[in-house]
């Protein structure tokens, strides 16, 4: 007769929008479909530079990282986040991508540390199986 | 990257870590909490609650700001709901602190209430306690804000604010709030708003019509009843700030140091705490136990034998409880 919600120990996912700007209907899509997932998402707004989302990634002892780009900076930002978390000692928390990001640009990305990209429509359904399948498998 | 600001990313993320093992009850992290108990009771803990959007996040913020001016190094826990549908959640209080982020001294920590009512989680405690261990000066903790129920911050905290807004509740609702009873500081935050100086009246009015209780008058598990038994009565003010604007933010700090210093006198609160904190764990613990030793099988026979009203609910938990305590627990 345990409780179920001590038997489960909730991923917790950091949703961030790195860069200038300033509409963030697709993170707080992303955000809402990983809650009713089950999952933890600490949601931190608009605006974010790589230290802040670094910084916040360490605190919030984060399983994973979601970063939404819309301005076309992501071959600037998505892998300057990606260096601070290896610096950080979070090199093996994986950061994924979703917003506007030009099909060209994917390879680079992936080879500097992103471990997917997610372009406009694609499944919630999918985001939440690449994050169940790249945390450790003690979570839910 | 200097080494020094790369050693204090290292012990943020030891601290993280440990909070995450905290919050799962993972045995490991709870024997680190345990074996680092002593080092803890430096830091002033304060509870921060109030109605979803009076804007807890944001005073927090600017309470922050002040007390690093001030040199303290400064933790925010910040407690959420949790889905009730798919134990998921969605913690959004740093959208507020975001000039907080990279301050070194400075550690935020977004924590979901996991389907606990109250206000708070149920490790809330125990993460306070790490942080404490961790050599944080001032730790805030931020409510749910679900409302008039949301007391049980009053057992984890030594200074307890309540913050209200204008226009959220009538007088009526001012005094019924049980958080009235808890507060040690009451903020009529956006004192910029229409009705503030109501919202305030109606506060100042409610506190004189119901005086904070004495410690004797409460039994030991009750969540309100936080003062001194002492002579001396801590006079609970009643504050204005704009907090988007860092109006009347130093007074609140303030009036929060005077409020240690007075309660630090008075050692009885802290046992008092003490008391209610020991007296909720042996009541987990016996709720463990009781839930290891019986069957769930036999608690669905002996249910449906009270669904057909053969049985009274009373009469079924004794059974239980004699079948897996057969003498010690008996009365």
């Amino acid at each position: 007769m345990a409780q179920a919600s001590e038997a489960t120990r909730p991923l917790r996912i950091l949703i961030a929008k790195p860069g200038l700007d300033g509409h963030d209907r697709g993170a707080k899509v992303i955000a809402r479909a990983l809650r009713d997932a089950g999952m933890e998402v600490i949601y931190t707004g608009l605006r974010q530079t790589p230290e802040m989302i670094a910084a916040a990634a360490v605190q919030e002892d984060v399983d994973a990282v979601g970063l939404s780009i819309l301005s076309g900076a992501h071959n600037m930002l998505l892998p300057r986040v990606v260096a601070l978390l290896r610096e950080y000692g979070l090199g093996d928390v994986p950061v994924f991508a979703g917003g506007i990001i030009p099909e060209e640009d994917i390879p680079g990305l992936k080879a500097a540390g992103i471990a997917a990209v997610f372009g406009p429509g694609t499944p919630l359904s999918e985001i939440v199986q690449f994050i169940r399948d790249h945390t450790p498998p003690h979570h839910k | 990257m200097s080494s020094r600001l790369l050693s204090d990313v290292a012990a943020k993320r030891d601290l993280a870590r440990l909070i995450t093992g905290i919050e799962n009850g993972d045995p490991a992290a709870l024997r680190v909490l345990r074996a680092q108990y002593a080092l803890g009771g430096h830091a002033h803990v304060v509870g921060v609650t109030g109605a979803p959007g009076s804007g807890k996040s944001t005073l927090v913020a600017a309470l922050t700001r002040h007390a690093r001016k001030r040199g303290q190094t400064v933790a925010i826990v910040s407690v959420d709901p949790s889905s009730p549908f798919s134990g998921g959640a969605i913690l959004g209080d740093r959208i507020r602190m975001r000039e907080l982020f990279e301050d070194s001294g400075v550690f935020i920590r977004s924590m979901a209430n996991r389907g606990v009512p109250g206000g708070v989680a149920r490790a809330t405690a125990d993460v306070v306690s790490a942080i404490d261990a961790a050599g944080y000066d001032l730790i805030f903790v931020e409510t749910v804000g679900a409302g008039q129920s949301d007391v049980e911050v009053a057992r984890l905290a030594d200074t307890v604010l309540v913050v209200e807004a204008p226009g959220m509740g009538d007088d009526i609702q001012a005094i019924k709030a049980g958080i009235l009873e808890i507060a040690d500081v009451l903020v009529v935050n956006k004192a910029d708003r229409a009705g503030a100086e109501q919202t305030a009246g109606a506060l100042q009015a409610a506190l004189e019509l119901s005086p904070p209780a004495t410690a004797g008058h409460h039994g030991p598990t009750k969540a309100a009843a936080v003062t001194e038994p002492t002579a001396a009565r801590w006079q609970v003010p009643v504050l204005k700030t704009i907090a988007t604007e860092d109006s009347g933010v130093e007074a609140v700090l303030d009036a929060i140091e005077r409020h240690r210093r007075f309660s630090g006198e008075a050692r009885a609160r802290v046992v008092q705490r003490m008391e209610r904190e020991v007296l909720q764990r042996l009541r987990d613990l016996l709720w463990q136990r009781v839930l290891e030793s019986v069957p769930a099988a036999r608690v669905r026979a002996l249910a449906e034998a009270c669904a057909s009203r053969q049985l009274h609910p009373d009469d079924a938990a004794a059974t239980l409880l004699s079948e897996a305590f057969p003498v010690d627990l008996q009365r």
